[in-house]
């Protein structure tokens, strides 16, 4: 279970380039839940990703990540509870290291990393995860990661999410980068890896249509605010359309609201 | 040229594998350009030397020199990583003052060895030739190095330094703590410098704070010379042309130097040194704009 609570993240505090990325934003996932989340650029998806995984740090506010304060955390010291596919395929492996030794140090996740070899006891393991892909990839173990395509490395990014356990899985716009064919698979395989492994996850997006069809719960964030929070049924009936409304509705407002607290 | 010749560039070579070794650690594998090894590599002669002159054991006295060497790894790091001074001039600062910490340690610039006890004196006089003895008993040391990082790098903590060096935020994001494979990191390249100093000394039989002067561009010319001469992949290849590398790299310049049709002397060896880690440099980007 994820809970943020009153979070705020303000960058250059102080200076005149001030900016307020997260505003006192409560969010809570149950687990295995499986939130979208979407809003417009500079919205504060990518805070809130960067908050929760350890890269950014809070201001204000508490994470607690299956009743653990992990607030004050290093990003390595909470890895062991969090998962992450980036947005930029090279981000999430290494280019100069195969294929193999990538989902290696994937699948050391949370462990003490010793002296005993990374791949031996692994290679059935990896093997069969590579091979459940579908794409052919088990052929190529030992190739460097370099050699593979955007999408293929993306898809490894989620399998090296899933080798270790996590308590919750962040997904950052991980398939933005990727041609229309290939994220579409990627999005399909996500979808498995979350029901086969029970995952929670938050994922940010920026399509609205994925934001509905992908996950139980859709979260809208404005100018670092949770404006809409919607799931179960009224979630089922929406579509894309509906949630462009109620985006500008909301939009809308807040402009309003601010409009009153400064006039 | 002559086989004593031959064998020397042969000995000398395989002492700086060890330098080679170091710097593939620190250049190759954590991305960090460290210049401290031209302050390490006298740091563990000296070190070595004067423990041996103390009457301790040669290995122990060697053991020494390569922990006070990878401690002084572990200052550039610190400066580096705990302090944010850039790479470089962590690793230049961490040199200058070696130069004068050596000093201390050897009481003076220099210290012999002659007729002191080395880890080769058991090796000598069993009827082969002493010039032969030194490369066999360093290929012998090398040989096991080389196992030895072979099979660090294939193991998770190998790895996880692989990962420091490649793609620090996919390291931190898969939980491993950058800050320590860099101390570990520069502590382990620098100790294999130090070892290399050590050899060094016992081999030549003393120890010269100007020793250490352009280690750094020879432990790059045998990580450079290697990587251009064997073009396999994997870790195993990349340590083998680093020692590789280091022989033909010795030979090249006994070469040089012995031709006389070149008209070279020795000190002209830095110059040679410089042209030949440049050639090495950019062959393979010759060979590339070939193609292309």
């Amino acid at each position: 279970m994820i809970k943020v609570s009153n979070l705020s993240v303000v960058f250059g505090a102080g200076t005149p380039l001030e900016k307020r990325a997260l505003n006192g934003v409560d969010l809570t996932l149950e687990a295995g839940e499986f939130v979208s989340v979407i809003g417009s650029n500079g919205a504060g998806k990518s805070t809130l990703l960067g908050a929760i995984a350890g890269d950014v740090l809070a201001t204000e506010g508490r994470i607690e990540i299956d009743g653990r304060d992990v607030t004050r955390q290093p990003t390595a010291r909470r890895a062991a509870l969090v998962a992450r596919v980036f947005q930029d395929p090279l981000a999430g492996s290494c280019g100069q290291l195969t294929i193999e030794e990538n989902l290696a140090i994937a699948a050391a996740r949370g462990t003490r990393r010793g002296l005993g070899l990374a791949i031996g006891k692994r290679r059935t393991m990896l093997h069969e995860r590579v091979e459940a892909l579908g794409l052919g990839l088990e052929s190529r173990l030992t190739d460097k990661m370099a050699l593979l395509s955007g999408g293929q490395r993306q898809a490894l990014a989620l399998v090296m999410a899933t080798l270790a356990k996590s308590s919750v899985l962040l997904l950052d716009e991980h398939t933005a980068a990727l041609d229309p064919g290939m994220a579409e698979f990627v999005i399909h395989l996500t979808d498995r890896f979350v029901r086969d492994f029970r995952l929670t996850t938050l994922m940010v997006t920026h399509s609205m249509r994925q934001a509905l069809d992908t996950g139980t719960r859709t979260v809208m964030l404005h100018e670092g605010r949770i404006v809409l929070d919607v799931s179960g049924a009224t979630r089922s009936g929406m579509g894309v359309e509906d949630l462009v409304t109620m985006f500008r509705r909301k939009r809308g407002k807040a402009i309003d609201d601010d409009e009153l607290l400064t006039s | 040229m002559s086989a004593f010749a031959f064998w020397g560039a042969v000995e000398i070579g395989l002492v700086y594998a060890f330098v080679g070794l170091g710097v593939y650690f620190s250049f190759r594998v954590l991305d960090f350009p460290d210049l401290t090894v031209d302050g390490s590599f006298p740091l563990g002669a000296a070190v070595a030397a004067m423990m041996i002159i103390a009457g301790i054991n040669p290995w122990l006295a060697t053991l020494a020199g390569m922990i006070a060497a990878g401690a002084a790894g572990v200052v550039t790091a610190v400066l580096n990583v705990r302090f944010k001074i850039l790479n470089l001039l962590a690793s230049i600062l961490t040199m200058i003052a070696l130069f004068s910490v050596v000093i201390r340690v050897m009481h003076g610039p220099n210290v012999s060895l002659l007729r002191r006890p080395t880890m080769l004196s058991p090796f000598y006089g069993h009827g082969v030739p002493d010039y032969l003895v030194r490369p066999a008993f360093l290929l012998v040391l090398v040989v096991i190095a080389v196992i030895l990082l072979a099979r660090l790098l294939a193991s998770d903590f190998g790895l996880a330094m692989r990962a420091t060096g490649a793609n620090v935020r996919m390291a931190r994001a898969q939980g491993i703590r950058t800050d320590w494979q860099v101390y570990a990191g520069m502590a382990l390249s620098n100790a294999l410098v130090g070892l290399a100093g050590a050899l060094f000394a016992q081999t030549n039989g003393f120890a010269d704070v100007t020793t250490g002067t352009g280690t750094i561009v020879i432990g790059l010319a045998a990580v450079i010379v290697g990587e251009t001469l064997i073009r396999l992949r994997g870790v195993v290849f990349a340590l083998i042309a680093c020692v590789v590398g280091s022989v033909l790299y010795h030979i090249a310049i006994q070469v040089a130097l012995e031709a006389d049709v070149l008209g070279l002397q020795a000190s002209d060896l830095k110059l040679v040194t410089a042209v030949l880690v440049t050639l090495a440099l950019i062959l393979p980007r010759l060979r590339r704009g070939a193609r292309a």
